[in-house]
């Protein structure tokens, strides 16, 4: 059920500002794809071009393709409510509904837009995601307390439960780890490679190791310098990327030269 | 004429005499004004100072108040403020001193600015409380079932009796009205502002609101008297009354929506549109829920403040001292007009009358702010 998705030719902008320049880059179904590069680079703006969360931002839009098993999600007539609902997406700081309880955080997306097709009831789908983010065994008891109880690491993997109790086919993740200590961190990357089964995934990361350990294949970003674009310097398996990198620059950003 | 209690020659040498033995007495040190006076082997990095004792302010108060009664008693300064200022200002000078000798230069100026906003505060509240006081203590005297079951009909300005029914009903009517007309608007107007409005319509709207705040209360009057009721489209009723308090209330609600729906963080509109959800329903679900309880108490503060507005009501409804339930037809009484009205007619009784009408009103304040807070408190998000 998960999809493959390239991007053709993308340039993003923020009004007149070209933000990101010429992205051509393949991501298989069913991987793991890590986006790597310095602050500033455009992976964020890319990720948040794929389900077209890039434009709620005033004055932004895209030229080129963002195909999804062949279609163009840029195209005419193309919903992005929709668009959204196919490929979920993952924040970097943790943000459950604080008006909600844990069982309707995971269930928002559903009861907020009705899916007629689906025929289990709410609570099937409030354990099956919750199980599916590896929360389950800790919020089991306390499923009516609101989402703002839990600690970080929780509210993120809630935040996950959510975004997969929608079914979505591509899961979009921007430094889901960023705010959390290791042992959430740990909890989050092994849900990654489980859900690597039923999903694709493409995750921001400033953590190489953390792109070496979940990732198959790593894109590097950069930028030429303050106002330029971003650009894709190099894509390809992690392994490759991290050991035999083509280009200087992606080895000096590895190896920690700069950046 | 009171600060002659204070630069006159009589309470500052009062004042010396006696904080100079405090200050000597009171600080605990012998060598008062070196600020490192530890031993040096006990602490080498001077980590630790001296501090005064808790009950060092305590006394220096207790001292300055007698001061104060004392510069009373001597009958120097007449005046019944003077006391407490030369109290307060031995206070701060001493305390100063005090602090200043034995701790040192920074924990002085502390004590100072805690003291200068600690008294700051309670000058805020003694006007607010005075008024209540006032009120209650002159109102509660008229308060009787009759008192708020009939209205002025057939009563003589002279007489005792008569109530406040008919302007407490023409009170809920109008100020219902207004928020009938101004909730919605105001905030589906705060939620444009917020959510959608981008460039010059928003800038605009935002602008001419600002403008409306501004708007003095006869003017709104004015505005309804001259558009609806000259030009014959209403009569004088609670209905005109009504609109010229929702133009007041408007700009208020506006403004109190638009802060709370501001301080929702984006993360939550992201977190919601990322699911799949329609803008809209995002709003509706995810946004207003988040900032009901701030919406609901700005709501509030702007039924309180039009429920006590005079002019606009004497212009577009004027008076009335029988009930008249219709608001579209004939003048309707109102509780602030009820007391204008009692006032003006200067009658032992009538006056007694006005201080319940506003006694009558400041409850009505009152509860609606109460249950604005309750029904905040239900919808506020919970962390636990």
């Amino acid at each position: 059920m998960s999809k493959q998705i390239d991007l053709v030719d993308l340039d993003i902008y923020y009004g007149d500002f070209l933000a990101v320049q010429g992205v051509n880059l393949t991501v298989r179904a069913n991987s793991v794809m890590s986006f790597i590069g310095p602050s500033g680079c455009g992976k964020s703006t890319v990720l948040r071009s794929i389900n077209r969360m890039h434009e709620v931002i005033p004055g932004a839009h895209v030229k080129g393709e963002v195909n999804l098993d062949g279609e163009n999600l840029y195209g005419p007539n193309v919903d992005p409510v929709l668009v959204r609902r196919t490929i979920g997406m993952v924040f970097q700081r943790p943000n459950p509904f604080p008006t909600m309880s844990i069982a309707d955080n995971v269930i928002a997306g559903l009861k907020l837009e009705k899916d007629k097709k689906r025929k289990e009831s709410m609570d099937e789908i409030v354990e099956k995601s919750l199980r599916g983010a590896n929360l389950w065994e800790e919020v089991k008891d306390r499923l009516k307390r609101p989402g703002a109880s839990l600690s970080g690491g929780q509210q993120q993997r809630l935040c996950i439960a959510r975004a997969i109790a929608v079914e979505p086919q591509v899961l979009l993740m921007d430094e889901p780890c960023s705010a959390l200590d290791p042992i959430s961190t740990l909890a989050i990357e092994d849900l990654i490679r489980e859900l690597k089964d039923r999903y694709t995934i493409i995750i921001v990361t400033h953590n190489m190791q953390q792109a070496g350990r979940v990732s198959d294949d790593t894109a590097f970003f950069n930028l030429s310098g303050i106002g330029k674009p971003g650009h894709l310097i190099e894509v390809g398996p992690t392994a490759q990327i991290f050991s035999h990198p083509e280009c200087k620059q992606t080895e000096d950003y590895i190896a920690g030269r700069f950046g | 004429m009171d600060l002659s209690g204070l630069r006159g020659g009589a309470p500052v040498p009062d004042d010396r005499p006696q904080s100079t033995p405090v200050t000597s007495s009171e600080a605990p040190s012998p060598n008062a004004g070196s600020r490192r006076n530890r031993d040096d082997a006990a602490d080498p990095l001077h980590l630790t100072g001296n501090r005064l004792p808790r009950w060092v302010p305590w006394a220096i108060a207790v001292g300055s108040i007698i001061l104060g009664l004392l510069v009373q008693v001597t009958g120097i300064t007449v005046v019944g403020v003077a006391p407490g200022c030369v109290a307060a200002f031995a206070f701060l000078q001493v305390q100063t001193a005090t602090s200043w000798t034995v701790e040192g230069r920074r924990h002085a100026t502390d004590r100072l600015a805690t003291t200068l906003i600690y008294t700051t505060f309670v000058l805020a509240l003694v006007p607010l409380l005075w008024i209540l006081i006032t009120v209650i203590a002159k109102g509660l005297s008229v308060f009787s079932p009759e008192f708020f079951t009939s209205t002025m009909r057939n009563v003589n300005p002279r007489a005792e009796g008569g109530g406040i029914a008919h302007a407490f009903l023409g009170t809920l009517e109008q100020v219902g009205i207004a928020a009938l007309i101004a909730v919605p608007i105001g905030v589906l107007a705060a939620i444009y502002l917020v959510e959608f409005g981008k460039g010059k319509f928003a800038y605009w709207i935002s602008f001419f609101v600002d403008v409306m705040t501004g708007i003095p209360s006869i003017v709104a009057g004015l505005f309804i008297y001259t558009a609806l009721i000259l030009t014959g489209v209403l009569e004088q009723s609670g209905l005109a009354a009504g609109l010229a308090l929702a133009i007041l209330m408007l700009p208020v609600i506006v403004r109190a929506t638009e802060e709370m729906l501001r301080i929702v963080p984006n993360e939550l509109r992201e977190g919601a549109l990322a699911l799949g959800v329609p803008k809209w329903k995002v709003i509706l679900r995810i946004v207003i829920p988040t900032a009901i309880s701030g919406i609901i108490t700005g709501v509030m503060l702007a039924v309180a403040r039009v429920a006590g507005e005079t002019a606009p009501l004497l212009l577009v409804t004027f008076l009335a001292q029988d009930m008249n339930p219709n608001p579209v037809s004939g003048s309707q009484a109102s509780l602030p007009t009820f007391v204008w009205d009692q006032i003006s007619r200067g009658t032992p009784a009538s006056v007694d009358r006005a201080w319940g009408g506003a006694l009558a009103l400041i409850l009505f304040v009152l509860v609606m702010y109460a249950g604005a807070r309750i029904i905040a408190k239900i919808y506020a998000p919970k962390a636990r």
